[in-house]
């Protein structure tokens, strides 16, 4: 049935999940390199949300309203923040314990989010801070008197900016010299090394490329909820990560997918059903598909010939 | 060219090479041949440093490179073709091939790209496709040919003739003998001591972390214990 109500939860859901595939793939392009998860992704959309609030609240106190600098600006310097976040979390958690058992790593990744977390209730404050939507108005359309499906401008800019990143990201991957190193190295790290190609350096770019696109989901869903606070980052992270396994982690489009079918699942549970369930239904969707296909909708199973 | 001054390599606790020297001349083909868990991975994989030798030295043109790290070695004019060929299976031949010529310009690498398609012909015609969808021979073409990529003055060759047929095996034998010709050192270790011995200028052999014998190439498959051990008597 495709009236105005289901059309409306399928845009929110579409909108809300784009920003999730943004999240999901710094879940899974690091997963893809090292094999690991890496704890403190959600701290870092968290930061980059944080850093997008302070440069719009700098630049309205030195009087800059001219809308698509102060964008523009918000979204440069959260990438920035958010990037050298990423890179740091490579190197402090990361690194030095590599090649260690796998436990190590998770469990010195989970001290950086912590670590983050705490640090930003310090310096902000733990009370949520309101984010000016800067986007205001949309579209409608529907007869009036009845449900009128609406489309606001921040939906548009969510969803055209995870295209455009979307985008990007894949043409990075598949043809610059990085990207077909960071490919290299996920799939043979030792060969890779062997070719005299610096794989710490290609590892630290993932972790670099992931905290960007956090980074602009912060500011996107900072905008859209209209508030942050420091645990913003948690939950969000948790449903990027859901939508990284839904997917196929490891798999770039297996999280674009996977982001994109947990957004529309959530918001159909909150639209026909209750908010409340939103959450049983997603995790229990991951958990369905976990059953039928252990390796996650795009995902490959790791068969090597020899 | 190479030397490998009494190197010994542990791997945890377990010493795998205990003191083995090798001297790799500019222009040779030196072959190494053992017994399965003699050490010969082992001590080609010293040789690039991973896993680094415990004591003793090795030398890549008058430089010491013992404690270099991996990636570091791999960029000073030396390739390998590893045990097991480790092409990515993911990446297109010609993804393949971009990789072996990392550090190269674009033009470099398309030179490059050109004499490995003229080596091997195959690779050409297989350009697009995904290496792990190729078969064996094609992939250990595709090894070699990655490794040529950087334009080194130094190979090493880790068996490559595991696994494959026959003719492919002839193949693979002439191409290192052109590589030869072409003025670049191969390093060789196999398991066919036949075919690598009758290539070699110079062999070793390597028994338990050890090495037994060196000679010419022709005084070893000449040599009686060599022939009863490792040449089917």
């Amino acid at each position: 049935m495709l009236d105005a109500y289901f059309l409306q939860q399928l845009i929110n859901g579409l909108t809300i999940g784009s920003a999730y595939a943004l999240i999901a793939i710094g879940y899974t392009m690091v997963y893809g390199i090292i094999g690991m998860i890496n704890f403190a992704h959600g701290e870092i959309y968290m930061i980059g949300a944080y850093t997008a609030l302070i440069a719009i609240t700098g630049l309205a106190a030195l009087g800059v309203a001219f809308l698509p600098i102060v964008l523009l600006v918000a979204l440069i310097c959260a990438v920035i923040v958010s990037s050298s976040a990423g890179w740091a979390v490579e190197r402090i958690a990361y690194r030095p314990v590599r090649g260690r058992h796998r436990l190590i790593p998770l469990i010195s990744a989970i001290g950086m989010s912590i670590f983050l977390q705490n640090y930003v209730h310090l310096a902000q404050g733990s009370r949520n801070m309101g984010f000016p939507l800067l986007i205001e108005g949309g579209f409608r359309f529907g007869a009036e008197g009845d449900f009128q499906t609406s489309i606001s401008y921040i939906q548009i800019t969510i969803f055209i900016t995870t295209l455009i990143c979307m985008a990007g990201l894949s043409w990075f991957i598949a043809k610059s010299r990085t990207g077909r190193a960071c490919r290299a190295v996920s799939q043979d790290l030792g060969m890779s090394s062997l070719l005299g190609i610096d794989t710490n350096r290609i590892i630290a770019a993932t972790f670099v490329i992931g905290a960007a696109l956090a980074a602009v989901a912060g500011l996107l869903l900072g905008m859209y909820y209209g508030s942050i606070d420091p645990l913003f980052g948690f939950i969000a992270g948790l449903k990027a990560f859901t939508a990284a396994v839904l997917g196929g982690i490891g798999s770039i489009p297996g999280a674009m997918l996977g982001g994109l079918i947990l957004g529309v699942s959530e918001s159909m549970t909150s639209g026909y059903l209750s908010g409340e369930y939103k959450d049983v239904v997603s995790f229990g969707l991951l958990i369905l598909i976990l059953l039928f296909k252990p390796t996650g909708l795009l995902g490959k199973p790791e068969v090597e010939k020899i | 060219m190479l030397v490998i001054e009494d190197v010994h390599t542990h791997y945890g606790k377990i010493e795998a090479l205990h003191g083995v020297s090798v001297e790799v001349k500019k222009g040779e083909i030196v072959s190494l041949i053992g017994a399965n868990g003699a050490g010969k991975t082992t001590l080609l994989m010293t040789v690039c440093g991973d896993p680094q030798a415990s004591s003793g030295r090795v030398i890549l043109e008058g430089r010491d490179i013992t404690r270099r790290p991996t990636a570091e070695i791999m960029r000073s004019g030396i390739s390998i073709v590893p045990e097991g060929r480790r092409v990515f299976p993911g990446l297109t031949v010609a993804e393949n091939l971009h990789m072996g010529g990392f550090f190269n310009t674009k033009s470099e690498i398309r030179k490059s790209q050109q004499h490995v398609y003229e080596l091997f012909p195959r690779l050409k015609e297989r350009e697009n496709q995904r290496a792990g969808t190729m078969s064996g021979g094609e992939q250990q073409m595709l090894a070699i040919g990655r490794a040529l990529m950087s334009k080194p003055t130094l190979i090493i060759l880790d068996e490559p003739s595991l696994g494959l047929a026959p003719l492919i095996i002839k193949q693979i034998f002439e191409i290192i003998a052109k590589l030869r010709d072409d003025g670049i050192t191969v390093f060789l270790v196999e398991q066919n001591a036949h075919q690598a011995l009758k290539l070699a200028d110079r062999g070793y052999v390597l028994e338990t972390g050890r090495i037994r014998l060196q000679d010419t190439g022709a005084n070893l498959l000449a040599n009686p214990d060599i022939q009863n051990a490792y040449l089917g008597g």
